[in-house]
């Protein structure tokens, strides 16, 4: 446990010493802001026509849920972001001990594979959680200037967090197959992207598979969350899938160690 | 304190050592010696727990590289031949970071850390950014960082690439200090470096053992007789006479000394002829600037054992 932490020490103070940590926020939260104000644009667009219509013609106005029209499409590309920017995150974590050559201090300290796979695993979920604090912010105006429900709001945070920590422990797997950091990066959205649209197929299969294909879409079960459900079918389904991920890493590690 | 038992690793289908048995007691400085890509490296790697072998067995200190690699870990300090450092840490975030999964107890990590520190003489630089040191700073701070745990056990690979001779020399009288508490196997191609800091040497070519034994006796192993350097001026022909008629004699090259003229004979014997043939030549009316007996060097049996010729 010990050692954990201080794996996850040293891979925070990595993130957080390099000038990436800080670029990759800053997108984040600029690309973020960027969606915000065109939702809150045509939201507030939307709410001041129906008004100026029933003055208009004398009917009572619609009632505009805040909710669902503007934080609900907002979380959904919260999660579009994040699965552009998260292999970004990952794709350093395991590569460049590689390519360093520190895998063999890690190797040949007495370390478990847990306390390194675990360690940069939750290095990860943090630094994604620091990059989600900005978007506060956004959800802070709503609150000041409307009265949407707190609900739906935790709830798609939930959802993201979760929805972050699948593509997290797929980018670790992905990372730790190899020491060229590029191929980390385009591995793990290929990943990602691929388990978003997998989904999509589902269309033009036959009824079994196309459950399977909806089950396996890693967006399918965010829907719920941004709607303010928090449902346990889905929340298995994320936990299952960043354990998966994080299983075949711990085993990719050790069949480097032991592959001759 | 380390026992290898014919020791196989192959990577894929390349061969890297084939059945490199040797031992090291206790306290014992030894030299793993051999060209690049001979399997020194791959050696110590396996000793350190990196890798298990494809066959055989080494115990470190009583602890078994298959079964118990974590506690040979817990009691070895390793300098892999490029440092392991993180670039942006600090050199004390740096070694803290290793003394926590050394498993070192918050209470003892400042000392050890600033033992660590000291003896790798890394106190003008603790505070700085690992990224901006000097190739011989960082080959430091990695030699420091495998002092952490007050290691039993040391393997040190190519210690002294990259620094400058006065560095050299002070990593050599670290390596020399350390030796009789730590055990140490540190690999190098350099001779004089095995020459000064190791009391046993084990030679491998082509991932194999060609040899095992103190630098001393590796050197009286190659030659049973003596070589006698002889410098002269004169009937050269005489001289040449002079000392082919020593029974003794086994060999003679000679070579003109271009910058003075003198005959310089590099005379191989089977004992040592020195003054009789001081006699011999002086009375013969040669001028003998040079007589002097000089030892094979460690460079020489090298070469002779790794490039498979007839020693003599």
């Amino acid at each position: 446990m010990k050692k954990t932490l201080a794996v996850f020490q040293k891979e925070i103070k990595h993130f957080f010493y390099s000038p990436i940590a800080y670029i990759v926020i800053a997108a984040f939260t600029l690309i973020a802001g960027i969606f915000f104000y065109l939702y809150l644009s045509s939201f507030v667009e939307a709410a001041m026509m129906d008004m100026y219509r029933s003055q208009q013609f004398r009917q009572a106005p619609q009632r505009f849920n805040i909710n669902l029209q503007l934080i609900r499409p907002f979380f959904w590309n919260l999660a579009l972001i994040s699965l552009f920017v998260l292999p970004l995150v990952t794709m350093r974590l395991y590569s460049e001990e590689k390519k360093s050559g520190t895998v063999e201090l890690l190797y040949t300290s007495p370390l478990s594979v847990a306390n390194i796979v675990l360690g940069k695993f939750f290095a990860g979920i943090v630094f994604y959680l620091v990059m989600l604090i900005p978007s506060f912010l956004f959800m802070g105006l709503l609150f000041i200037y409307g009265d949407p429900e707190i609900g739906p709001v935790l709830s798609g945070y939930l959802g993201l967090i979760l929805l972050g920590s699948a593509f997290i422990s797929g980018g670790l797997f992905i990372s730790s197959l190899t020491e060229n950091q590029i191929i980390a990066a385009i591995g793990g959205f290929g990943l990602s992207l691929l388990l978003w649209v997998i989904g999509w197929a589902s269309n033009y299969s036959g009824p079994g598979l196309a459950s399977v294909l909806n089950y396996l879409s890693i967006i399918n079960h965010f829907e719920d969350f941004a709607q303010g459900v928090i449902d346990s079918k889905h929340l298995i389904y994320y936990l299952l899938f960043s354990t998966f991920g994080v299983y075949l890493t711990f085993k990719s590690v050790e069949s480097i160690k032991w592959r001759s | 304190m380390i026992e290898v038992r014919g020791l196989t690793r192959y990577y894929g289908e390349k061969r890297a050592i084939h059945n490199v048995s040797f031992e090291v007691r206790k306290g014992e400085v030894l030299g793993l010696l051999g060209p690049n890509a001979a399997g020194k490296t791959t050696a110590m790697k396996i000793l350190t727990c990196y890798m298990p072998p494809t066959s055989g067995n080494a115990k470190v200190s009583g602890y078994d590289v298959w079964d118990q690699p974590m506690e040979i870990k817990k009691i070895t300090g390793y300098l892999p031949e490029n440092p392991p450092l993180y670039n942006d840490l600090n050199v004390l975030e740096y070694l803290d970071f290793v003394a926590k999964i050394k498993g070192i107890p918050a209470d003892q990590r400042k000392p050890a850390i600033a033992s660590a520190v000291e003896k790798a003489a890394l106190g003008d630089v603790q505070k700085q950014v690992i990224g901006s040191l000097s190739k011989g700073f960082k080959q430091r701070v990695g030699l420091g960082q495998a002092l952490l745990n007050d290691p039993h056990i040391l393997v040190l690979d190519e210690p002294t690439v990259g620094l400058d001779p006065r560095q050299i020399i002070e990593i050599r009288e670290l390596i020399k200090r350390l030796g009789g508490d730590h055990t140490i196997i540190l690999s190098t191609h350099i001779l004089p470096e095995v020459e000064m800091t190791c009391g046993r040497v084990v030679i491998i070519n082509e991932g194999e053992v060609v040899a095992e034994d103190t630098p001393e006796n590796l050197t009286k192993r190659l030659k049973g007789s003596e070589r006698t350097i002889v410098e002269v001026v004169g009937d050269e022909k005489a001289a040449l006479s002079t000392i082919k008629a020593f029974s003794e004699v086994i060999k003679v090259n000679q070579e003109k000394i271009a910058k003075n003229n003198h005959l310089r004979l590099t005379i191989e014997t089977s004992s040592d002829i020195r003054n009789d043939l001081a006699h011999a030549l002086v009375k013969k009316g040669l001028g003998l600037y040079e007589l002097r007996t000089e030892a094979y060097s460690l460079e020489e049996i090298f070469l002779h054992l790794t490039t498979k010729e007839e020693v003599a």
